[in-house]
């Protein structure tokens, strides 16, 4: 069973949502970004979510893309993250861990060998930003030839011939956006989500988790009533993440958040 | 979408899936506008009454008989890019949009939006590098009497690609009332297919201009390329004349052996840049680079897919011009022919008055996409102007 089926049948018994932390790698540098990856763990996530940085990464706002330049300025490679993904691994066997990145950085190494190279590095899933249903299937392929389970995204405005697709070629789960526009913490999410939630699980989808301005527990609350099966909080984490007290409040910001996935 | 948006291998449609449905409505209305008696009647009024279309075909006097200069310069604007920017604003309207925005490097997309903007009554915002705001000081006021707001760009490098960055962060949350008129046959499906469309009546003419000049069809056609919107606009309708060489010239900056260049096709690797499968100047991890040339809108790392394919197949050639070269260029159209071109085009003309040099015989199409006023500043500085 892979890590993500393991991990919603866990909450599904204790009746819970899943809380996804996401993080930069290589943000604010190599060491501290390990070191609160643990405490991601630590403070409640149930699985984790990092980007592998892009020079050009259109789908971020300011706080995500200004993580994934200042750990390239600090001379960051694609390696570099291959190895901090499998010390994570090493560190926790059991957690789900899903890469986000963008198809010039998969190109690079050739998709087959990235997904090959992210297999062996111990990670789940990979989401590649701007690869849509409608270019997705050879990278869907390769990711799952590979063993590594493809994300793609929905949103309430998805037409229903690409949520189709989304939900013959998605593994794992399906990343559900809560408002358009660019990841980032600044901006509520807006949208309804019961009938997308509806429609993707009509259509076999995998589990929806909800992502894009979640950042309060607030929030989570409203997503797990409405019927996601997750949440994943990424710019609300890294603006943490770069603060003096960055553990202590990366740690403090999952409780809580965790918190909210509990159905009563 | 009802199209894949390929060249051969390159091209697509490479964005997030929010901005899917945008762009299935662009393709939609930019496929229905095609079949559109009504659309193209409003369009050739529009390229003719206020546009200033057809452009003439000038042979030049002095600088070689048998080079003519595709006279883009002359049209409103100052630059081919008006060609586009008007057919994509009528579409905006058409699909019920009330605000554009675009991207622009040095200026001359930004004030052709800008233009549209103010004639067609959108709001529009400009996204814009905060160093190009700075040194193109001339363009930003352009834009603003005419009604934009000019947004500087001051995350990634600041530069044009973080424009285009910017402006489709933009569009992702605003398409439901926003139109993003990319500046160049770039981008993802739709955008250059539909560019090359709208940009193809320079070749149209051309082609019609040199048969009528001379009786035959010329042995080359020469554009400059940076996204290589005017270039393909001009070699589209010259692509199935077999006898005629497709000639693309790119920004070798101060040299294609070291890293200061804007040619991504002679020394870019395959990747994904901005919506589009095509080629890129970047490292190995697929980390874009930066690329540089004299002029602002040769400087851009990726191409158009199509360019991409063109160069696969053989049938058009790509050719370096370095800032030196392309200011020798300048001066000579300037001080021999009358004319000062935009610092892309003399890319072009300096190729030209190369082979003219070896081949005096050949008939060649030149196009000169844009005019110099813009360049004034700059070129002052660059060059010693001697009585």
């Amino acid at each position: 069973m892979s890590r993500y089926a393991a991990m919603f049948d866990r909450l599904a018994t204790a009746n819970e949502a899943a809380f996804g932390g996401f993080l930069m790698l290589g943000h604010p540098d190599p060491a501290r970004c390990s070191a609160l990856l643990d405490v991601l763990v630590e403070g409640g996530a149930d699985m984790v979510e990092v980007g592998i940085p892009f020079s050009d990464p259109v789908a971020d706002g300011p706080v995500i893309a200004a993580a994934a330049k200042h750990a390239l300025e600090a001379g960051l490679r694609t390696a570099d993250c291959l190895s901090m993904i499998a010390d994570f691994r090493a560190r926790h066997p059991d957690i789900p861990v899903g890469i986000l990145t963008y198809a010039n950085i998969v190109v690079a190494r050739g998709r087959d060998d990235f997904c090959a190279e992210l297999a062996q590095a111990g990670a789940d899933s990979l989401l590649i930003a701007d690869v849509p249903s409608i270019e997705a299937q050879p990278w869907a392929e390769a990711a799952i030839a590979a063993g590594i389970d493809p994300v793609l995204i929905a949103a309430p405005t998805t037409p229903p011939p690409a949520l189709e697709t989304i939900a013959l070629l998605g593994r794992g789960y399906t990343y559900c956006v809560a408002r358009l526009g660019v990841t980032g913490s600044g901006i509520a999410p807006t949208m309804g989500h019961r009938l997308l939630f509806a429609d993707l699980d009509r259509l076999g989808a995998p589990p929806p988790v909800l992502g894009f301005g979640i950042s309060s527990p607030a929030h989570v609350a409203a997503a797990v009533a409405s019927g996601a099966a997750g949440v994943i909080s990424g710019s609300a984490l890294v603006e943490r993440a770069m603060l003096p007290d960055g553990p202590g409040q990366v740690r403090a910001f999952c409780a809580a958040m965790k918190a909210a996935t509990r159905r009563s | 979408m009802r199209l894949t948006g390929r060249f051969g291998k390159y091209g697509g449609c490479y964005v997030p899936e929010i901005l899917l449905p945008a762009l299935e409505q662009l393709e939609a209305a930019f496929l229905d506008s095609e079949e559109d008696a009504a659309f193209r009647i409003e369009l050739d009024e529009l390229l003719t009454n206020y546009a200033g279309r057809p452009t003439p075909l000038t042979r030049c006097r002095n600088l070689g008989r048998n080079i003519y200069l595709k006279r883009e310069d002359l049209l409103h604007g100052g630059a081919h890019k008006t060609n586009q920017v008007l057919a994509q604003a009528m579409l905006a309207k058409r699909m019920g949009k009330t605000r554009l925005i675009a991207e622009t490097g040095a200026g001359q997309h930004g004030v052709a939006t800008a233009m549209a903007g103010a004639l067609f009554g959108f709001e529009t915002q400009i996204y814009m590098g905060i160093d190009d705001i700075e040194r193109q000081a001339l363009n930003v006021y352009r834009m603003r009497l005419m009604g934009a707001e000019v947004i500087p760009v001051t995350s990634g490098d600041r530069t044009l690609k973080d424009a285009v960055n910017e402006a489709l962060r933009d569009w992702a949350a605003s398409f439901e009332q926003t139109h993003y008129i990319l500046g160049t046959a770039a981008g993802p499906h739709p955008f250059p297919l539909m560019v090359r469309q709208f940009q193809r009546v320079i070749g149209k003419e051309a082609r019609a201009q040199i048969l009528a000049a001379e009786g035959r069809l010329p042995d080359a056609v020469i554009a400059c390329v940076g996204g290589g919107s005017n270039a393909i606009g001009l070699f589209a309708d010259f692509v199935g004349d077999e006898g005629v060489e497709l000639i693309g010239v790119e920004a070798a900056g101060k040299g294609l052996d070291g890293g200061e260049h804007g040619a991504t096709l002679q020394r870019g690797t395959p990747g994904i840049l901005h919506g589009s499968e095509t080629l890129i100047l970047q490292d190995a991890d697929g980390q874009v680079s930066d690329s540089w040339s004299v002029s602002a809108g040769l400087d851009y790392p990726a191409v158009g897919p199509e360019h991409a394919h063109l160069m696969d197949i053989g049938r058009a050639t790509y050719v370096g011009c370095t800032d030196e070269d392309a200011l020798a260029a300048f001066k000579a159209l300037s001080r021999r022919e009358g004319i000062i071109p935009a610092l892309e085009s003399a890319h072009a003309v300096a190729e030209a008055l190369r082979i003219a040099e070896q081949q005096p015989e050949a008939v060649l199409v030149v196009g000169l996409s844009g005019r110099g006023d813009k360049d004034m500043g700059q070129v002052q500085k660059l060059l010693e102007v001697t009585a």
